[in-house]
């Protein structure tokens, strides 16, 4: 597959010229989208106030045009927020839209491209859609001074009601009309913190009506069209297998199937809906050539990546001689530290739809990176990027596995399209759906790691030297982004939150090695954290019992420097009552990191249950994400980003055995329950600062934290993942 | 084949294989897509519709067997239970993707159909099927407590 999409790969990549273009300032990048008014917007404008990030429209609704997929993590309604907010709309007229495909508009201004992910939608759309807001309300009370025949400064806007001490008002959608034929403002101006009137606050998610419903039309999986074909694609079961040879001839007697086609990866039973496909794709008879597969296990290839942390690697981080420091040391701590590959599990499998004419192109799916799926589109139906539409759906989750860097479903779904024109089909929409089983069995997991670690302690238990080597597969070698993301020659993803930690040791070295495989591996929620924090903070905390010393207390005397960090710790450590001894039966660990720019303290509470097992009873967390936008969802993210990377250190696992996938559903890959979900209490740190991420930042620390619990009862910390390998779930 | 089932109420008739699953004639044959596929082994809950009120998983229930059975999907459901667990879902922000919503509404509704007043130890066992990934689970069991005292108000 890979291989296949060379070409489609090579064009996705964002050109210098528009990375410049996209990242050219937000004030200037405003004003010149807001001159762009969509054609489709202008012909159904009719009286409407229609700019790139807001629509006012003449029946008093406001719609926010949400650059970034909404995949559960409350984008849209942030986004929301900040035009409302500017706008002095009502909370009761606003809602959320995802905007169209257009990188020159909506692109991500920290990636150049339209895309979501790294925890950013907030982070480089605060002021964006502030600005967007505020030139919306400048242009209404400039339509609302007209009208009236009285002078702007007088003109209040309140709660989406525009007024005058004359008596005069007119709601939003009175003045859109007019309000859409005045100037844009270069530089609106923007409300101070203190005028606020939604941000910081808790209004209510935008999409959780719809959701509470069943509504139609929400997620790509419901997406219907009268002639809609539904396809389920036979994939190797090996990855890197191709296709040898097979016969269709039993599953094209199902009735309701089409057509069963070759396409570059594998068969595609093209049918009438959906089961049928299904039902005959397990009578399809094929052959695959492993020749060029993965065939190793898991197994064989933790081996090699141990055998790679045993030996120098690429410098990441290089503060002096390690070796002779560690050699100088009264003592060394050693340990190495295993992590299985994961898969992402969204409740949504994947799936595209597309429909394709030989001219034009439109899509329907919950799309992650627009401008890759569009170039990835345009490129394999050989059309002008302007002869792709995309309609961005909200997304039953992603967890980053819709942030492909090769479009992998969008160019399957496009490859099939074109098969269907070449056998003399007519055009018709068509939509693929991955089974759980195509979903987990598919790749693009968080790849596998060792980690080795030597920690050097002089007679007083002081850090000497730390020495680090983690080995994986880089998520980004060999991809589009390696040429934006890697920096001279180093694969940072993968070592994030430990070259970069802001723990004082005097010395510290860091390599990594890269494992050569076919398995594709992708960011999982929180990318390199999901490893390198469970490894920072229980070694830190090996180290602390090392020296006698309380975990929080060593932790604070480490990070003298980065006073905001230290504030979380205490923080959650105050409302956990860390100072104060543990119910009966209970345990406390504690951990904190940093991540996307956010920084999160969490402290658990297990105990064990009478056959050994771990019950997490109870987490609190300290969260400083900077200016909190809407309180209320960042302890949402909080509590989800607990739960999930609870989930996978109790038990989740994908392993290989001979190249094939083993755990292929929910019931081989138990995802957690709510009976294993804790208590789970946030607290957040009042800030001014830019806001920071916080999709991902709460999945880090709890691993570590439960380890650290469970080592506080039975003094070993677990250092092979998940925890049922240790008999502990 | 055609086949006769009431759902929310009406009676539908369709022309489908009586082998094949109630969750995909509910989809694509009617087009109630409120009903969602997660897993098709019953281990996830998003398929879950009642069947003369009690819970069941559509993934793994088939067409045939389903003839003159009362089906109420997410689409149709009503009642007091239903629509304290709607409310109190809402009033918590419980959802995040969303994409297992529908499931859960359906077994929390069936549970405090039977059990207005649930313990925690009631809701592990009566949720325990219904997996989020995006892990809501501490405001789902929030707001099945906020609609037991809904219902009771």
């Amino acid at each position: 597959m890979l291989h296949l999409l060379q070409k489609p790969l090579e064009a996705a990549k964002p050109s210098r010229r528009s990375f410049l273009k996209a990242s050219a300032g937000t004030v200037g990048g405003l004003v010149i989208a807001m001159l762009l008014p969509r054609a489709a917007d202008a012909a159904a404008g009719d009286g409407a106030f229609i700019q790139p990030f807001v629509h006012i429209r003449p029946d008093n609704t406001v719609v926010v045009l949400s650059k970034h997929l909404d995949k559960g993590q409350g984008t849209a309604t942030g986004l929301t927020t900040l035009v409302a907010d500017e706008l002095d709309a009502s909370w009761e007229q606003v809602s959320a839209e995802h905007a169209p495909s257009n990188p020159q508009v909506y692109a991500n201004t920290l990636f150049g491209v339209q895309g979501t992910g790294g925890s950013t939608a907030m982070a480089n759309s605060f002021m964006q859609y502030r600005q967007a807001g505020a030139a919306a309300k400048a242009m209404i009370i400039a339509a609302a001074a007209q009208e009236w025949g009285v002078p702007a400064g007088e003109i209040t806007v309140s709660n989406g009601v525009v007024s005058h001490a004359s008596g005069k008002s007119a709601t939003l959608g009175e003045l859109a009309s007019l309000a859409a034929k005045q100037d844009v403002p270069a530089e609106p101006v923007l409300k101070t913190p203190d005028q606020w009137v939604y941000i910081g606050k808790s209004f209510p998610r935008v999409d959780v009506k719809n959701k509470t419903v069943g509504a139609p039309n929400t997620y790509t999986m419901d997406f219907q069209r009268d002639d809609l074909l539904v396809a389920v694609v036979a994939r190797s079961p090996r990855f890197g297998g191709k296709l040898k040879s097979f016969d269709a001839t039993k599953a094209m007697a199902i009735p309701g199937v089409v057509n069963v086609l070759q396409i570059p990866n594998g068969v595609a039973v093209v049918a009438k809906s959906t089961w049928p496909a299904i039902s005959a794709r397990d009578l399809l008879d094929i052959e695959w050539d492993d020749s060029e597969a993965e065939t190793r296990s898991s197994d064989a290839m933790m081996t090699e990546l141990k055998d790679m942390t045993a030996k120098p690697g690429v410098k990441v981080r290089e503060d002096g001689d390690v070796d002779a420091a560690l050699d100088g040391s009264a003592r060394v701590i050693e340990a190495d530290f295993e992590f299985p590959f994961l898969a992402h599990g969204a409740m949504e499998p994947l799936d595209a739809a597309l429909l394709y004419d030989g001219e034009t192109a439109e899509l329907w799916l919950g799309s992650q990176i627009q401008t890759i799926d569009h170039n990835v589109a345009a490129t394999i139906l050989e059309v002008p990027f302007e002869k792709v539409k995309i309609n961005t759906l909200w997304a039953g989750g992603s967890f980053g596995r819709r942030a492909q860097a090769d479009s992998h479903p969008v160019a399957e779904v496009a490859f099939l399209a074109k098969a269907m024109l070449a056998a003399g089909m007519d055009p018709a929409p068509v939509k693929i759906v991955w089974t759980r089983e195509d979903d987990m069995a598919g790749g693009y997991y968080r790849p596998m790691s060792a980690h080795k670690i030597k920690v050097g302690l002089d007679e007083d238990n002081n850090v000497t030297a730390f020495k680090y080597h983690i080995a994986a597969k880089s998520i980004i070698k060999g991809t589009p982004f390696e040429a934006m993301l890697m920096k001279d020659g180093v694969d940072h993803n993968m070592t994030e939150g430990a070259h970069d930690t802001t723990y004082a040791f005097p010395l510290m070295n860091m390599d990594q090695s890269y494992q050569e495989t076919q398995v594709p591996v992708l960011w999982w929620r929180s990318v390199g954290h999901t490893h390198t924090a469970y490894v920072m903070e229980t070694m830190v905390d090996r180290i602390a019992r090392e020296a006698g010393k309380d975990p929080v207390a060593y932790r604070l005397e480490l990070l003298k420097d980065d006073p905001r960090k230290a504030n979380v710790l205490k923080l959650a450590a105050e409302k956990a009552g860390w100072d104060t001894p543990a119910p009966d039966g209970r345990h406390r660990g504690v951990a904190v990191h940093k991540s996307f720019g956010s920084y999160v303290a969490e402290v658990a509470e297990i105990s064990f249950r009478d056959d050994g097992t771990v019950k997490v009873e109870k987490v609190v967390a300290a969260v400083d994400c900077g200016t909190p936008i809407n309180p209320d969802n960042i302890k949402a993210q909080v509590e989800g980003g607990i739960g999930y990377g609870l989930g996978a250190i109790l038990r989740n696992q994908v392993t290989l055995a001979e190249g094939v996938v083993e755990e292929t559903n929910f019931d081989t890959y138990e995802p957690i329950r709510i009976s294993d979900m804790p208590e789970v209490e946030v607290h957040i740190v009042a800030s001014n600062e830019a806001p920071t991420g916080i999709g991902e930042p709460g999945t880090p620390p709890i691993g570590p934290a439960v380890a650290n619990a469970i080592a506080a009862g039975k003094g070993d910390w677990v250092t092979n993942l998940p925890l049922t390998k240790a008999g502990l779930v | 084949m055609s086949i006769s089932l009431k759902i929310n109420g009406e009676t539908r008739t369709l022309d489908a294989d009586p082998d094949s699953p109630l969750l995909w004639a509910l989809r694509d044959e009617l087009g109630m897509t409120g009903t969602k596929f997660g897993c098709g082994i019953a281990s996830c809950g998003a398929c879950t519709v009642h069947w003369d009120g009690v819970p069941i998983r559509s993934c793994q229930t088939y067409v045939g067997d389903m003839e003159g059975a009362e089906i109420t999907t997410i689409e149709g459901i009503d009642g007091k239970a239903a629509e304290a667990i709607q409310a109190a879902w809402n009033e918590l922000d419980v959802p995040q993707c969303g994409y297992c919503q529908s499931g859960q509404i359906m077994a929390a509704t069936a549970l405090l159909s039977e059990t207005p007043k649930p313990t925690d130890e009631d809701i592990d066992t009566a949720m325990d099927g219904n997996v989020c990934r995006c892990a809501t689970y501490a405001r789902i069991r929030k707001a099945i407590h906020l609609a037991a005292d809904k219902m009771e108000a």
